[in-house]
């Protein structure tokens, strides 16, 4: 199973992404750079990582959803490849189209880092599917724009497809209908704000249900 | 200034005056030259002679410090010092204040000080994987004190979270004395192959020298002489340009330089930091005992017309210097391109001692470097305060006849007794996927995750006591330094060395050099004791407003090391079943304690000597628990003593309910047990079956065991003395407001 | 009443956000740009009985908190509807 994590100018969390696959074994894992415009068959998995891509100047993840590797990613995403964007790279997949909605400010205005307790509000996905329903788990985030949000008719939709696989125990910024992490109609593309690279050994380890519900659906060994 | 004045016009004794060079040292610069310096040069000198970067009053002062030991690979006087920590590791700190910027303006201030002391780290090789700030702040009643906390904290947070390194630890205090003089001190940590360590040196007679980064303005110029000069309320109107962090271009500078070394493209390389491209330049030739030439018409630049000395004194942010073989030029700026970074080749190292700069094709800087490099040592005076003695003096027995809740009451109500996670929870603390635990903790503990198959565990912490060191200079440094080391210890870490950031005031006033000299006495004292290295370091003189300076603040960053993987000792109530010991003195001094501050409005009374020797028994103490894998909570007791620090372990409690019940032993003095503060002493919570043992290993380590009282699901702290309740109180009461009182900053 | 008030970083403060959105302009192509500069536009609905009264207003709101003198500076118009 091949796993590739891209790496935008102001990407900090692609190496912790790459360790941590390391750690939770059965990828093999390479890291692409965001000009480059690979071919992406062999991939089973593209992450997108946490950051600051751009300096999040302008808006978040607005000019890397516009560089050269997002075109191939695109492509990739529709033909059914497995995206996961996690942070800014959630911010990216918004911005580039392949998930609906929009990340803004946090409602206190400031940047929040912490533990938080999410829900898992659908466990039928190939990034949920190991996990009890509405079973807690307990992932950081580390945010100054993770207010995700939707008008209503969009919201509608993502429930009535499925999409929203998780949403905050207690809101930490003020997003819609407290949403943490959405998919697309298809499910291969995810998106959310906590991050499961960073709750696989240390302090907790319930990202690695979502690894693993991954690597159960994919058949990869473990 | 006269708008006539070029760079190459002569310069006078009146011009060199005004940039602030003394007559002595303008005639040292004329009679070693033989002739008059230009107005470019007289800049350098300007920027060079400056205490922030010269060191003239302090310099002499470090042959104090113990610098040596086996693990140490480089020592102070580059851009960071070096650690080896074992398996072909080291790991480079430092810690540097940025406390002049961030009063002018609290946002880019602090973030400019985080950029550069992550280049800082990152020029000698290494990846920064953890940071720590050290904050001082002034109090409610200056009206600005809100903003610049706010300021500070989203600066700091901006810059480090996009960077993408964690703030896993750090220091907050407020006291009036820095009400219009912040400190912001910022600790970052890399990690880095002990054979692959880099230094700031220009060597190689034809290496090229190349300019990368951000693209060279105005800012800042002649900063590094305002960081030499003190603020006066008029003076505020007064505001240089600011210099404006781009943590973006740092995080691409950062990835490019590591690249770069990687590929073995760089010979020397240094941050263009205070003074800008005139210190790094100078000081890099300075260590390769060479020359430099240099156009200064190749530099990039933000602003038309910009003249040589305003170039050579720009502070703008994310630039550095570096020096690599010319045939490896082309490959180097190959590696900046692919991270959109420019890179220009401004120079050449060249044989001889001099450095010389063109523009337009005319000389405008023809110096020997070791004119501008080894400025002349300014000779201070000293003296201690006439009024110690009147500082010293506790009115014990206005405290005796207080009732004890009033006296409760006021510590509950110091600023300084503040839940700090609304400042932390704006730092990316986790960041890098290394962080074992901090942020909320006596220290942060980081795993070095970069070394393939093996793991070594580093324990951080910065600390310093500004109300001791007023009181008793040498006890401050002291107590600085033996304080990280008990939380280290706590952590089941051994501390490995230390970096010091001494913010004093003017070192004009005689009494500001006898706190200098005293302090540094004190970090010597313990550093020798525990056998503890400093390795880099960072002074900060002219902290003053309107002519009184600021208590004298040697912060310390310490290091230490943990050779196993437990799990970490836990710094709280984890349980409402635990039995409750004091390890150390039963009693602490009240002198320069926050009881004693806050009941007397003053800092006062003579602070009781931190007990080295006992320190090191108690850190090995710790050693055996963890040894013996009994589990504990612990806390070391420190600012409101031994009632604050209980109450700081219950309010970390996982547990809404926890209580204490507290048990006075017989024949203590109460203020002294309950408020006192000498160091070391500790809280431990533990299971009760386990107590034999620790109080076995207390009597084998020769530190005093007493017993405390236990942990309960009353959500009540009950004080008793022989048999009778003397203080009762409510703990959600308490928590809700000390997690409120720093919340205010940020409403 | 309305007045809109535009808040830029002080001519020769740097501008990193515009630096890098400028330079991100030209990777896509658009090689004719030459200089970016970012700032905030702030609109306000009041109710003055002058314009006059209303300037000078408006220049103590970003004295006091709209623009940040020591690196920004600003300009306001009252918008005629």
């Amino acid at each position: 199973m091949k796993a590739g994590v891209i790496t935008f100018p102001g990407s900090n969390c692609d190496d912790d992404v790459v360790d941590s696959l390391k750690r939770i074994g059965g990828f093999e894992v390479e890291k692409l750079w965001h000009k480059d415009t690979p071919n992406l068959d062999s991939f089973s998995l593209i992450v997108l990582p946490g950051g600051f891509s751009y300096g999040d100047y302008l808006r978040c993840g607005a000019m890397a959803a516009r560089s050269p590797i997002m075109e191939k990613v695109i492509d990739f995403a529709h033909r059914g490849g497995f995206v996961l964007g996690i942070c800014n790279g959630f911010q990216i997949l918004c911005e580039s189209g392949l998930l609906p909605g929009a990340l803004v400010r946090n409602l206190n205005l400031n940047f929040i880092c912490k533990d938080i307790l999410v829900s898992v509000n659908d466990s039928d996905s190939p990034w949920t599917k190991m996990i009890e329903p509405h079973s807690h788990l307990r992932l950081p985030i580390a945010h100054g724009e993770g207010r995700y949000i939707i008008d209503e008719p969009g919201y509608e939709e993502l429930v009535n497809n499925g999409q929203i696989l998780f949403t905050y125990s207690e809101n930490p910024n003020g997003s819609t209908h407290d949403i943490a992490g959405i998919c697309n109609k298809t499910k291969n593309v995810f998106g959310l704000m906590p991050h499961p690279e960073r709750a696989t050994d240390l302090r907790s380890q319930d990202g690695m249900k979502i690894w693993n519900s991954l690597k159960s659906y994919l058949g990869c060994p473990s | 200034m006269s708008t006539k004045i070029t760079d190459t016009s002569p310069s006078t004794l009146e011009l060199a005056k005004l940039l602030g060079i003394s007559g002595v040292e303008y005639q040292h610069v004329c009679q070693s030259l033989e002739r008059v310096p230009n107005y470019a040069e007289l800049s350098i000198f300007s920027a060079m002679f400056s205490e922030h970067c010269s060191y003239k009053s302090s310099k002499k002062f470090f042959k104090r410090f113990p610098t040596t030991g086996k693990r140490v690979l480089q020592g102070p006087g580059e851009n960071a010092g070096i650690l080896d920590i074992g398996l072909g590791w080291a790991v480079a700190f430092k810690m540097e204040s940025h406390n002049h910027p961030s009063f002018i303006e609290p946002y880019q201030g602090a973030a400019t000080g985080m950029g550069g002391i992550l280049r800082d780290v990152f020029t000698m090789g290494a990846r920064p994987i953890a940071s720590m700030n050290a904050l001082c702040f002034g109090t409610l009643d200056f009206e600005r004190t809100s903003s610049i906390v706010k300021g500070v904290v989203k600066g700091i947070g901006d810059y480090g979270n996009c960077v993408g390194v964690p703030n896993i630890a750090g220091q907050t205090l407020f006291h009036s004395c820095y009400n219009r003089n912040p400190l912001v001190n910022a600790f970052t940590l890399g990690v880095v192959r002990s054979n692959e360590i880099y230094r700031g040196t220009a060597q190689g007679i034809g290496n090229a020298v190349v300019y990368l980064g951000a693209k060279t303005g105005r800012d800042g110029v002649h900063g590094a002489t305002m960081a030499s000069k003190e603020f006066s309320s008029e003076k505020e109107l007064e505001r240089p340009t600011v210099q404006v962090g781009d943590p973006f271009t740092e995080k691409l500078l950062l990835e490019a330089t590591l690249e770069a070394m990687q590929k073995g493209l760089i010979v020397g390389i240094q941050d263009m930091g205070a003074a800008g491209l005139t210190s790094s330049s100078f000081e890099m030739a300075y260590r390769a005992k060479s020359g430099l030439e240099i156009d200064l018409d190749k530099i990039p630049t933000r602003e038309p017309e910009m003249a040589a000395f305003e170039l050579l004194l720009s502070e703008s942010q994310e630039r550095m210097l570096l020096v690599t073989q010319p045939e490896k030029v082309e490959a180097l700026k190959g590696v900046f391109e692919k991270w959109d970074l420019h890179a220009e080749e401004i120079g050449k190292v060249v044989s001889g001692n001099r450095v010389k700069m063109l523009k337009g094709s005319q000389v405008v800087v023809d110096l020997p470097v070791e004119l501008v490099t080894e400025p002349l040592m300014a000779e201070r005076p000293s003296s201690p305060p006439v009024d110690l003695k009147q500082r010293w003096f506790l009115d014990r027995n206005r405290m005796l006849v207080a009732p004890l809740n009033a006296k409760f009451q006021s510590l509950m109500e110091e600023l300084n007794f503040g839940n700090p996670e609304p400042l932390i929870t704006q730092y990316d603390s986790m960041v890098g996927n290394r962080t074992v635990g901090g942020a909320q903790d006596d220290a942060g503990v980081i795993r070095v995750r970069d070394m393939g198959q093996d793991e070594v565990r580093l324990a951080l912490k910065t600390d310093c006591n500004p109300r001791v060191s007023w009181l008793w200079p040498r006890e401050g440094g002291r107590r600085a330094v033996a304080e990280c080391a008990i939380n280290l210890a706590l952590k089941g870490a051994e501390p490995i060395g230390i970096t010091d950031c001494l913010n004093f005031g003017s070192p004009e006033n005689p009494e500001v050099m006898w706190q200098f000299s005293e302090s540094i006495e004190g970090i010597s004292e313990s550093c020798e004791a525990l056998k503890i290295p400093v390795i880099s370091g960072n002074v900060s003189f002219y902290n003053d407003t309107d002519g009184k300076p600021i208590y004298p603040t040697p912060m310390i960053g310490m290091v230490g090391i943990i050779d196993d993987k437990l799990p970490l000792p836990k710094s709280n109530f984890y349980s409402t079943q635990l039995d409750l010991a004091l390890i150390g003195p039963a009693e602490g001094g009240l002198g320069g304690s926050l009881m004693a501050s806050s009941w007397f409005k003053r800092e006062c009374g003579q602070p009781e000597e931190t007990d080295l020797a006992l320190l090191e028994r108690m850190m090995k103490f710790l050693q055996r628990l963890r040894k013996k894998r009994i589990s504990y909570g612990a806390h070391d007791i420190s600012d409101g003593g031994l009632i604050c620090s209980l109450l700081e372990m219950v309010f970390q409690s996982p547990h809404d309910c926890t209580g204490v019940e507290l048990l006075v032993p017989s024949g203590v003095d109460l203020d002294r047990f309950l408020f006192g503060e000498t160091i070391p002493r500790i809280v431990l919570a533990f299971d009760s079956v386990e107590r034999g043992d620790i109080e076995n290993l207390a009597s084998q380590a020769g530190v005093a065991f007493t017993q405390l009282g236990q942990t309960n699901d009353s959500s009540q702290l009950v004080i008793r003395q022989g048999g009778a309740q003397i203080l009762v109180s409510k703990i959600p009461d308490l928590k809700a407001s000390w997690n409120q009182r720093w919340n205010k900053f940020f409403k | 009443m309305k007045a809109r008030i535009h808040v830029f970083y002080r001519d020769g403060v740097f501008d990193p956000q515009g630096n890098t959105v400028e330079e991100s302009l030209k990777r896509m192509g658009f090689s004719k740009v030459k200089h970016l500069r970012i700032g905030r536009v702030i609109d306000l609905e009041i109710d003055y009985p002058s314009k006059e009264e209303a300037k000078r207003d408006l220049n103590k709101m970003c004295e006091k908190l709209l623009a940040n003198p020591v690196i920004e500076s600003y300009k306001h118009e009252i918008l005629d509807t």
